[in-house]
């Protein structure tokens, strides 16, 4: 018995998502009195590898071949069910990602295993038993899963295990996979990152805007405020609705759900959907003019007053304390 | 081209969630089930991608005969017929089963279906019907696009997009952007009552998971209002009292 997890790379580096499974998945091992075991697919710098074991990796099997170059989910699942099987592994972790949603059913079908998306806490084993909890409803709630198949495969939601650092250097060792021809179906024409900005699901700070804005022309002091803070920008449904920002900005109950430290909502008033998808923010600031928007009965930070006003003000005061600091 | 698409039936999205039989069940009293709206927006793809008789789109539902006021909603949105599947679905990999036992033999060249349900979002069932099938499986795109015999989608990424190929049949899951919402016409709703919906037994299928709990979270306090006169002293909140910046 052990435990596996999958370590995603984006052009050869790892996100602190990924040594948030890696902590995560050391601790389910340590549960259940075994080793950890990691594996990583495609080109990353062996320094970056062995690193993983400051999180809790006893051994990474590094898989960097010419076809597994850019993620190809068959082919992925195949590896990586393969070295569960070979690692002995009944528990495999992942993060649950963009990739980590194509990647975890694949392999629980391959497995024969239960697969819990969306993991918010660590499994509770007490008695023999394996619960785990993962959000519901469009985070409108939790839901207790208990798993009753001998292999689980968990994704864990970002920002929702905090990193620990107290493990030494890992082993690494190469692994050879003997993927089939039909996995390598289909094929990358192009990947379009945008670099200078930071990635909506993984941002552990959200500034987030809606119609209050009154138009697209007016979001600069939007991303002024986010660029300062280091912060993702991210908008209301009848702002993406109105292509006033890329629905990838989207967030609530038919968006994308995130669970931030910090969330910031500029005029947006907080119908029932939008909250869905953010309530599990740790702190919630809401600047809104109208005090009886239904935001605020979730906030934890408020300002009545005119979005226009409050976040030039804001933007100053952001760049004073960085200033004193 | 022959389409299949799968859909669920879940509460409306303005529904305050509640739980009954000790919190081991969710509380359907006044619920109002609607088209799951990841799914409503991939059968609108569907039926955008066979326009012209150039094809046909089949819906398929697991669950009980109560879901059938949604099935027939997809039928009045356009789709040619439909497939219920006779049983109370326990979890993903039970609704992947047994569409894929229904799919197995009917040569379909795309299966669609949401990104995930607004209900469980769990996100799992096409990439296990695309595992089971084995068949290609891509997660969650934002562009599907056909030409002859494969189709180019763009699949949502950390920051970004991949604009990837793939030969049918293939599966997918659909987001926002990937087609125009549909609304049923009149003509619609009327023939809706007249297309064929199949009513067919489930198989047996291991469970490998429930849920024994469910919980809403935990209320947050009374919000903190800070003077629209000095925004600043929220800036000094967030760093030094909850420490976030």
């Amino acid at each position: 018995m052990s435990v596996l997890v999958y370590v995603e790379n984006a052009e050869g580096k790892f996100k602190k998502s990924i040594f948030e499974a890696v902590s995560y998945a050391k601790t389910i091992a340590t549960q259940l009195n075994t080793s950890l075991t990691a594996i990583s697919i495609g080109d990353v710098a062996s320094a970056e590898l062995e690193n993983l074991g400051k999180y809790g990796a006893s051994k990474v099997l590094n898989v960097n071949n010419e076809k597994l170059k850019s993620f190809i989910n068959q082919a992925y699942a195949s590896v990586i069910a393969e070295a569960a099987k070979k690692e002995n592994a009944n528990v495999v972790v992942l993060s649950n990602s963009f990739s980590g949603k194509g990647l975890a059913p694949r392999i629980g079908v391959k497995l024969d295993a239960a697969v819990i998306s969306g993991a918010i806490e660590l499994p509770n084993t007490d008695g023999g038993s394996f619960t785990i909890k993962r959000t519901a409803f469009s985070s409108k709630a939790f839901a207790t899963v208990e798993v009753t198949a001998e292999n689980k495969v968990i994704s864990l939601t970002p920002n929702s295990y905090k990193v620990v650092e107290d493990g030494g250097s890992a082993n690494v060792e190469v692994f050879t996979s003997e993927n089939k021809d039909s996995d390598f179906k289909t094929i990358i024409k192009e990947i379009v990152r945008a670099t200078d900005k930071v990635s909506l699901p993984d941002a552990e700070l959200v500034v987030s805007a809606g119609r209050g804005l009154k138009g697209p022309e007016n979001w600069g002091m939007i991303e002024e405020l986010a660029n300062l803070l280091g912060a993702a920008t991210a908008c209301s449904k009848p702002v993406s609705d109105a292509d006033w920002r890329p629905h990838s900005e989207h967030v609530g109950q038919t968006g994308i759900a995130i669970s931030p430290n910090l969330y910031i909502a500029i005029g947006i008033s907080g119908a029932i959907q939008h909250l869905a998808g953010v309530s599990s923010s740790k702190v919630i600031v809401v600047i809104n003019k109208d005090p009886e928007a239904p935001f605020f009965k979730v906030a934890d930070y408020g300002i009545v007053g005119d979005a226009f006003e409050v976040v030039p003000k804001l933007i100053e005061a952001v760049k004073s304390l960085k200033a004193n600091s | 081209m022959k389409i299949l698409v799968c859909i669920s039936n879940v509460p409306d999205t303005t529904t305050k969630i509640t739980f009954t039989n000790d919190n081991s069940d969710f509380n359907e009293a006044g619920v109002q089930f609607v088209l799951n709206p990841y799914d409503e927006i991939a059968l609108s793809r569907a039926i955008e991608l066979t326009e012209n008789g150039n094809g046909t789109v089949t819906v398929i539902n697991v669950g009980e005969a109560s879901t059938e006021p949604t099935i027939r909603k997809a039928l009045a949105i356009g789709a040619t017929d439909a497939v219920r599947i006779n049983a109370k679905p326990t979890d993903a990999y039970f609704v992947a089963k047994q569409i894929a036992n229904y799919a197995k033999d009917q040569s379909f060249d795309l299966i669609l279906a949401g990104r995930e349900s607004i209900d469980y979002n769990g996100a799992q069932v096409t990439a296990m019907l695309g595992e089971l099938l084995d068949i290609p499986s891509v997660s969650i795109i934002k562009k599907l696009d056909v030409d002859g015999d494969k189709a180019t989608v763009e699949r949502e990424i950390e920051g970004g997009k991949e604009i990837i190929t793939i030969p049918f049949p293939f599966v997918a899951g659909t987001a926002e952007g990937v087609a125009e919402w549909k609304i049923p016409n009149m003509r619609g709703i009327m023939s809706a009552r007249t297309k064929p919906l199949a009513v067919l037994e489930a198989i047996e299928v291991k469970s490998l998971s429930k849920i024994v709990k469910f919980e809403t979270p935990a209320p947050r306090g009374t919000v903190k209002l800070v003077d629209a006169a000095e925004p600043e002293k929220l800036i000094e909140l967030l760093h030094s009292e909850a420490k976030v910046i």
